[in-house]
């Protein structure tokens, strides 16, 4: 509950600051080609941002023991599959757990709304699908 | 923009991905196991990601109302967020509901979004072995490249064009923030 409260805070400070959703797939999908922006400012913030990401990342991987990083017990293929749709979809529906699920539904977005329904009931029925196939193999 | 303005917007930008960082990992986010126990509904259901995802619109929600009603932001001349243009129902496109489904999808498969994985990267660099977050992470930005080149390549046949990233009130209102008007309209 508390990191919730501290994404949202995190949300709310770029909207406060620079006017900006934190999307991340946005920002991420803003820094790679084609360029897309007017000003370089686009990408200076973007740049930022998913450096502070990293940074946050890299201060608790080397700073807290027990490590609050996990690795994902997907196999190498469904990681690479998963990445892939991740990265396709988030920019086809324009958005992703940040985005629509937290800025979005925020802000009482209706598209965000059903982006949101929609990636958590295909994430369920996904996982539900793998164990089914994973029990039978 | 002035440099001031745009020195200051980068450390509000820095620090509002560290914040965002810290509120994922304090939240489990970063433990892709975790995750997948919240999507195992109908197995072994971890709820606690619920929690997370309603903590962060609790706090986000109030904070967005009130931050909408100033003028613009601190280090920007205007807001930059997505604007709908028509009714809300015709924004529901394929786009929309199909990007949601991939990435669902792919989600569902790995535990990771895009913010966790990024904040799970530096730790892949000690990392013997071949490092979840930092496959995952490649096949995003592959993913999100096979996008733009699908995007270029496709004519616009589902729904509408892209919404636009700017703020109406700017472009009813002030023409002289054209600057950052353009800048914030996403092609």
């Amino acid at each position: 509950m508390l990191g919730g409260a501290v994404i949202g805070l995190a949300a709310a400070v770029l909207l406060a600051t620079l006017g900006r959703i934190a999307g991340v797939s946005g920002i991420i999908g803003g820094l790679l080609p084609p360029p897309r922006y007017d000003t370089k400012f686009e990408v200076t913030w973007r740049a930022a941002f998913v450096l502070g990401l990293l940074m946050s990342g890299w201060i608790a991987y080397v700073a807290t023991p027990g490590s609050p990083i996990g690795s994902s017990p997907a196999s190498t293929t469904s990681l690479a599959v998963g990445g892939l749709l991740v990265g396709f979809g988030t920019r086809l529906g324009n958005g992703c757990t940040s985005g629509h699920g937290v800025c979005g539904v925020s802000r009482g977005s209706a598209r965000s709304l059903v982006a949101t329904t929609a990636f958590i009931v295909a994430g369920m029925t996904t996982v539900a699908v793998a164990s089914i196939v994973g029990g039978e193999s | 923009m002035s440099h001031a303005m745009r020195a200051s917007g980068a450390v509000a930008a820095f620090a509002s991905g560290v914040l965002f960082g810290v509120g994922l990992l304090v939240a489990g986010m970063t433990h892709p196991s975790k995750v997948l126990g919240f999507l195992d509904v109908f197995g072994a259901w971890d709820g606690s990601l619920l929690l997370v995802m309603t903590g962060a619109i609790a706090v986000s929600a109030p904070l967005t109302q009130w931050i909408r009603r100033r003028q613009a932001p601190y280090f920007q001349r205007t807001f930059a967020v997505p604007t709908s243009l028509g009714p809300w129902r015709s924004q529901l496109d394929a786009r929309l509901i199909g990007g949601a489904v991939l990435f669902g999808t792919g989600w569902g498969l790995s535990g990771y979004c895009p913010g966790p994985a990024l904040v799970s990267l530096p730790s892949a660099f000690d990392s013997g072995a071949l490092n979840s977050a930092a496959v995952f992470t490649a096949a995003m930005l592959v993913g999100m490249l096979l996008f733009s080149l699908y995007d270029r390549l496709s004519p616009r046949k589902f729904g509408l064009p892209a919404q636009r990233y700017c703020d109406v009130a700017a472009l009813r209102g002030t023409l002289a923030d054209t600057d950052d008007t353009r800048s914030s309209i996403a092609r």
